[in-house]
C-alpha cells in the first residue's frame, strides 16, 4: 500500500506517496525527475547512484524511500550553489577525471562526503574512499587528481572566508 | 528494482517492533538494509512485512556502562564503530574490523547488529565479536535474554535469534589493563568480503608473558570460530616470534575450512595461519603499549 513521506530533496521539501518497495533511486529518477543520479548495476557495486542522505554518502538503489522519510536528501543536481559549480565539480572538469560520464555523479557526491570529514586527503586514503565507485573508463588517475585539486580549492577557500573575517 | 509487495511499519519502541514482528507471516527486521534489500532484489528473501527499527533511537548508542563494558546498539553503523573513539581505544579489533567492510556506502548504512544476525560466513564484525566475548542482548515476545558471542553463531545465515527477536545490543566486556587487540583481513577482491579474517586480543603480564589470549576467525569455516588450539599454545609463552608462530600454525586445528572460487581449502587454511600470525604480533604489541 503507497504511504506518504517527506523528504528533504537538494533543500526543498517533498511530500510524496510512494509504494514501500520503491528504492530511493526510483523515487529521485521517476517520480522527482532528477536523472543526474545514474543506476549502474542495481546490485550495490557500483556506486553510479550514490547520494548523500543526511550528509552520508549512501547507494540510493539500496535503500527504500520509505526509509528516507524525514531525512535530507542531496543529489548531484544539488552541488552547484547560485549557479556557481561545486568546488568538486570544478575539479572534475578542470582535472578531466570523465570520459563518458556516467559514474562521475556517484563519484563526486562521494568526495563531497570524504572531504568534509578529510580536509588534506593524501592519494592512498583518496583511492581507499572511492572503492565504492567503478570507473569503466578513465583508470582512476584523473578521478584522483581532481578529490586532490577539490581538497586544495575548498582549504583555499576556506582560508580566504576566514581571512575575510578577521579583516572585518 | 524490487518486485513482490510488503508492508512496510517503523515503529518507535522495540515493544511494538516485536508485537508488529509477531502479527505478521514472515515479516523480517529492516535496519541498514544492506544484507536484506540486495537478497529481497533477487527474489530470494520475500517478507510479507519489513519492520524499520530505524526510530527506536536507544538502539543507536554506542555507551561505557560504569563497570567498563563498552554496549554498542544494533543500530550502531560500520561507520560510527569505525569513527567511535572509545571504541577505537579499547576495543581497536572491532574498530579495525567495521573499518574492514565493504566500501564508504555500505559503512554509511550497514550495522553491525544487521552483520551479527545475518550471519554471513565471510563477515568480518563477527570475528571481534568472538574474540572479546561479547555478549548479544535479544528481545522478544517473552522478554529479555542474553546470547554469549560464541554460542550466537549456529551455521550459514543462521544463528540463535528465535523468529521474532530482535537483537538490540552488544555487550562488550571491560578488557583488562595491557590488553591489545588488532583484525586483519584478506579480502576477497571483488566482494570485498572475508576470504579470512582474524580478530586476536592478548593480555600481557607486567613482564611481557601471555597471559590471555583469544582468537576469532572468520570466512574460514561454514561459521565464525575460536581459534582454541592456538590460544592454548600462545598463553603463558613469552610472546615472542617463535611462539606466535607456533601458535599460529594451530589456528585451523580441527576445523573444516570452506573451498570456493577464492580460496581452495588448503589455501584458507593456510590464510588462517598467516593472519593469526600477523594479528597476534600486531595484538601484542599493543598489549605491551
Ligand atoms: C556491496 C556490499 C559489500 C559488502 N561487503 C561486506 C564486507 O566486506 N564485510 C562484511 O562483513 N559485510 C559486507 N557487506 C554486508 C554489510 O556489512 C551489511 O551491512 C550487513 O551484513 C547487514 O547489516 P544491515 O544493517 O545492512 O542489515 P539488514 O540488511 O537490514 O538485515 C540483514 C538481516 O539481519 C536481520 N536483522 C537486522 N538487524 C536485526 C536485529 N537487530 N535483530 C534481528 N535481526 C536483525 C534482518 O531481518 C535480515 O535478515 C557488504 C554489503 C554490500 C551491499
Ligand atoms: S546502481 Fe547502486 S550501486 Fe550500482
Ligand atoms: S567516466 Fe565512464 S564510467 Fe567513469
Amino acid at each position: 500500500m503507497a504511504q506518504a513521506i517527506t523528504v528533504t530533496v537538494n533543500g526543498t521539501k517533498r511530500t510524496k506517496d510512494v509504494e514501500p518497495s520503491q528504492l530511493l533511486v526510483e523515487l529521485l529518477r521517476d517520480t522527482l525527475g532528477l536523472t543526474g543520479t545514474h543506476v549502474g548495476c542495481d546490485t550495490s557495486q557500483c556506486g553510479a547512484c550514490t547520494v548523500l542522505v543526511d550528509g552520508r554518502a549512501t547507494k540510493s538503489c539500496t535503500i527504500l524511500a520509505v526509509q528516507t522519510d524525514g531525512a535530507e536528501v542531496v543529489t548531484v543536481e544539488g552541488l552547484a550553489k547560485n549557479g556557481e559549480l561545486h568546488p568538486v565539480q570544478r575539479a572534475f572538469a578542470s582535472e578531466h577525471a570523465l570520459q563518458c560520464g556516467f559514474c562521475t555523479p556517484g563519484l563526486m557526491i562521494t568526495a563531497v562526503d570524504f572531504l568534509a570529514r578529510n580536509a588534506s586527503p593524501s592519494d592512498a586514503e583518496i583511492r581507499h574512499a572511492i572503492e565504492g565507485n567503478l570507473c569503466r573508463c578513465t583508470g582512476y588517475h584523473n578521478i584522483v587528481n581532481a578529490i586532490r585539486s577539490a581538497a586544495a580549492m575548498m582549504t583555499m577557500s576556506a582560508q580566504s572566508k576566514v581571512a575575510a573575517e578577521v579583516k572585518r | 528494482m524490487i518486485t513482490h509487495p510488503f508492508s512496510y511499519q517503523a515503529p518507535s519502541t522495540i515493544e511494538e517492533a516485536i508485537a508488529t514482528l509477531g502479527r505478521s507471516r514472515d515479516g523480517k527486521v529492516l535496519a541498514g538494509g544492506h544484507s536484506l534489500l540486495p537478497l529481497m532484489k533477487l527474489g530470494l528473501a520475500q517478507p510479507d512485512t519489513l519492520v524499520d527499527i530505524r526510530k527506536i533511537a536507544s538502539l543507536r548508542d554506542i555507551r561505557a556502562e560504569a563497570d567498563g563494558t563498552i554496549v554498542v546498539g544494533t543500530l550502531a553503523t560500520h561507520r560510527s564503530i569505525a569513527e567511535d573513539r572509545t571504541i577505537g581505544a579499547k576495543l581497536a579489533a572491532l574498530a579495525e574490523a567495521a573499518a574492514a567492510v565493504g566500501d564508504p556506502q555500505v559503512r554509511s548504512r550497514g550495522t553491525i547488529g544487521g552483520s551479527l544476525a545475518h550471519a554471513d560466513p565471510a563477515a568480518d564484525e563477527p570475528a571481534p565479536t568472538l574474540a572479546f566475548d561479547a555478549i548479544i542482548r535479544a528481545i522478544g515476545s517473552k522478554g529479555k535474554r542474553d546470547i554469549p558471542a560464541r554460542e550466537f553463531f549456529k551455521a550459514p545465515f543462521e544463528t540463535a535469534l528465535a523468529p521474532g527477536e530482535i537483537a538490540a545490543e552488544i555487550r562488550f566486556p571491560a578488557q583488562p589493563g595491557r590488553t591489545g587487540s588488532a583484525y586483519l583481513k584478506f579480502r576477497h577482491p571483488a566482494s570485498r568480503f572475508a576470504v579470512v579474517g582474524v580478530a586476536a586480543v592478548v593480555t600481557a603480564k607486567a613482564d611481557g608473558t601471555i597471559e590471555r589470549a583469544a582468537i576469532g576467525v572468520t570466512g574460514a569455516a561454514e561459521a565464525p570460530f575460536r581459534a582454541t588450539a592456538a590460544e592454548r599454545a600462545i598463553t603463558g609463552t613469552k610472546g615472542d616470534a617463535k611462539a606466535i608462530a607456533a601458535a599460529a600454525a594451530k589456528a585451523a586445528e580441527g576445523m573444516t575450512t570452506l573451498s570456493d572460487l577464492a580460496a581452495s581449502s588448503e589455501y584458507r587454511r593456510h590464510l588462517v595461519s598467516v593472519y593469526a600470525k600477523r594479528a597476534l604480533e600486531r595484538a601484542t604489541q599493543r598489549a605491551r603499549g
